[in-house]
């Protein structure tokens, strides 16, 4: 009995961090755009979800295989991101902060109906795009698809790391992060890095979206409310801001959601995620990640 | 003031939507002396969209044939139908928007979280309503007073009934002596059809091993599944609605988890197969209120009228509601009246019904009281097991 539980805890640790890895590659994108402009995103969520439905239409309609299908729906959110930025959010980049976080719960709104009158709220079943392979490795199970998931937020978070820290881009990113002005009097084209922000950051959702349409096979437009959410609590737990932050809070929060629904009860573990956002708030509020003062990019 | 000026223009465009609002609403309430309105409060969209749409046809197809035979005592039908979204709020504004319109008697939910937000309307309007799949026993009993609603019926069992198939079935015909069940906390069918399993299975000596639950849209089950697993149960009841249940069927089988998953009505879906896959449905069983695969004529007609109308299988959902149109038809000529209150009348009456899903009396809680079957899945495609009666 002893060993059998202990083989459950590591399968739970398995779902935990497949389930993680998707709370994280939305959470990155999340923690980008508040880093460099201090917003919080709230329609990133439903940018993941129409990441899904371009995936999707690129697999079914236009009959494409998986890297292709991904690509196409990472440039459509990316573009769709600028657009949003553009239209939406920065006429009012001066104005006080709550006018801008309206706008983007307005933003998100608008996709999740929008995308409901023109595709209709029925949920859709994804194609399989990636075999569905699946290990057994001495009583544990994994699927190809998790690896796949968890290989490319690592991978992506990886290449971000790099992009904000040794790239001019990146030098720019955190320059417009501590003082736009200033920045702006440093010739830096604060327009620019924060359009390309956006870009990189909407294309993760979109990324996400085809993954977690193939490993769940079912997408509809509520579809990225409870991950959008999930996905913020990830990033405060982990610090805002702070990209290996947004990474470690994703898997932390997907591993003690599967721990809780494993070994307490399923019905706690949507509460278990709350809790642990009040708790990290009011204990510290940076997150795990988190400098006391400073915490930008 | 910034803030005012903002918040009076605010103020203006809500005024003009409300009238906007009003003037279209009011647009739709004209009285045709010579049609009776059937409201139908249907799950066109949302998560049940399979059910509503398939009721939908089944109603036109009723009215259909009953308008071709010269209407009922004169008038004809006509199909109001208003979409819930399939969900409770939703339902109970398209039960309002339909009584705004006028209607004669209401089709629907087909839900029983739906048909629960809308029967203390339908008393206190008078007006009748049958839902065709509501199984929750409360729609028609008030379990506070536990007084039957007058104006409430039903063409569907009831989960007690569906409850107790399902515990008998997987007791002596699958030989479980452990269950799991696996139910979704969102739903007052899956929470109702979970204590009439539960009861029935231990009554018959049964244990049950693990007790779990999930949110409607929710998408990721392997930690619960993994649990269940490890208790290693002789058969798990999962008794949600398709949508969910595919995937929980698709994740447990992707988990090695071989052993039989059953359910209820909720299942039927052509939705199920494509989401779970066919190959993951080998050794799933579900309680349904009546087989395509009937031999009876009654079944046979309907299912080749339908699908030359529709080109597609005659689902529950569509058999349920073709019936529940049958039965409001039989007790308008039995009153011989368009009165509300003796068309409820003559509802209460209803007695021997040949319908497609089964011959249908109502029991004085307004529960028709009929068989149900039990069905597996070949090749992805529903196959008769057994018929079970009351």
């Amino acid at each position: 009995m002893g060993d059998n539980l202990f083989l459950q805890f590591v399968q739970q640790l398995i779902n935990g961090i497949s389930l993680g890895s998707i709370y994280a590659l939305i959470a990155l994108g999340y923690t980008m755009v508040y880093g460099i402009m201090k917003l919080i995103n709230f329609a990133h969520g439903d940018v993941y979800m129409v990441g899904a439905y371009v995936g999707f239409f690129a697999a079914t309609t236009a009959n494409l295989p998986f890297f292709p299908s991904i690509i196409l729906a990472m440039l459509a959110t990316g573009l769709g991101g600028v657009i949003i930025e553009r239209l939406a959010y920065k006429p009012l980049r001066h104005h006080p902060k709550i006018a801008i976080l309206t706008t983007a719960i307005g933003v998100s709104l608008f996709l999740e109906y929008t995308t409901m009158l023109l595709l209709t709220p029925q949920p859709r079943t994804f194609p399989p795009l990636l075999p569905n392979a699946i290990y057994h490795i001495g009583g544990l199970i994994i699927s190809f698809q998790q690896i796949v998931i968890l290989a490319v937020s690592v991978i992506l978070m990886i290449l971000l790391t790099y992009v904000v820290n040794h790239t001019k881009m990146g030098k720019a990113m955190r320059a417009v992060s501590y003082d736009p002005d200033a920045a702006q009097l440093m010739g830096i084209n604060v327009d620019k890095t924060i359009s390309f922000t956006f870009f990189v950051g909407s294309s993760l959702a979109g990324a996400a979206g085809v993954l977690v349409g193939i490993y769940y096979n079912s997408i509809e437009p509520l579809m990225g409310i409870m991950p959008g959410m999930k996905a913020f609590i990830a990033a405060v737990l982990g610090g805002i801001g702070i990209i290996p932050g947004a990474m470690a809070g994703g898997l932390i929060l997907g591993v003690v959601e599967a721990l809780i629904s494993g070994f307490i009860s399923s019905t706690f573990r949507d509460a278990a995620a709350f809790a642990i956002l009040i708790i990290i708030l009011l204990i510290k509020p940076t997150g795990l990640f988190g400098k006391n003062e400073h915490e930008k990019v | 003031m910034k803030v005012s000026k903002l918040s009076k223009s605010i103020l203006t465009a809500a005024i003009i939507l409300s009238v906007a609002a009003m003037l279209t609403g009011c647009g739709g309430a004209k009285e045709d002396a010579n049609t009776i309105k059937i409201g139908a409060n249907l799950e066109l969209t949302g998560n049940n969209a399979s059910y509503g749409s398939s009721a939908k046809n089944g109603i036109e197809m009723a009215v259909k044939e009953i308008n071709d035979k010269g209407g009922l005592l004169g008038k004809k039908l006509e199909v109001d139908v208003a979409d819930n979204r399939s969900e409770a709020t939703e339902a109970a504004n398209a039960m309002q928007k339909l009584l705004d319109d006028k209607v004669d008697l209401i089709i629907g939910p087909d839900t029983s979280s739906g048909t629960l937000a809308c029967v203390s309307t339908a008393d206190k309007e008078k007006i009748p309503l049958i839902t065709p799949y509501g199984t929750n026993p409360d729609i028609t009993v008030d379990p506070a007073t536990k007084k039957v609603r007058p104006y409430v019926f039903r063409t569907a069992f009831i989960d007690t009934f569906q409850g107790k198939v399902m515990a008998n079935f997987v007791t002596n015909q699958l030989h479980a002596k452990k269950a799991a069940v696996y139910i979704d906390n969102s739903s007052d069918y899956s929470k109702g059809l979970q204590k009439f399993f539960v009861e029935e299975f231990q009554k018959s000596g049964g244990t049950i091993v693990a007790s779990e639950a999930y949110l409607q849209k929710d998408t990721d089950f392997k930690a619960a599944l993994t649990k269940i697993k490890a208790e290693n149960p002789d058969v798990i009841f999962v008794p949600g609605y398709y949508q969910e249940v595919g995937m929980i069927i698709k994740q447990a089988r992707e988990m090695g988890i071989t052993q039989p998953i059953v359910g209820g009505d909720g299942w039927d879906s052509a939705k199920l197969a494509e989401i779970a896959g066919a190959a993951n449905l080998e050794n799933c069983y579900f309680a349904n209120h009546y087989s395509a695969k009937d031999t009876s004529d009654k079944v046979k007609t309907f299912v080749t009228n339908y699908q030359k109308a529709y080109n597609q299988k005659a689902d529950a959902p569509a058999a349920l509601a073709y019936d529940s149109v049958m039965i409001v038809a039989q007790a308008i000529k039995d009153a011989n009246s368009f009165d509300k209150d003796k068309v409820q009348a003559a509802l209460e009456k209803i007695k021997n019904l040949e319908a497609v899903t089964g011959t249908i009396s109502f029991n004085e809680f307004h529960d028709p009281v009929k068989s149900a079957v039990i069905l597996t899945f070949k090749d992805g495609k529903q196959a008769f097991v057994t018929k079970i009666a009351p």
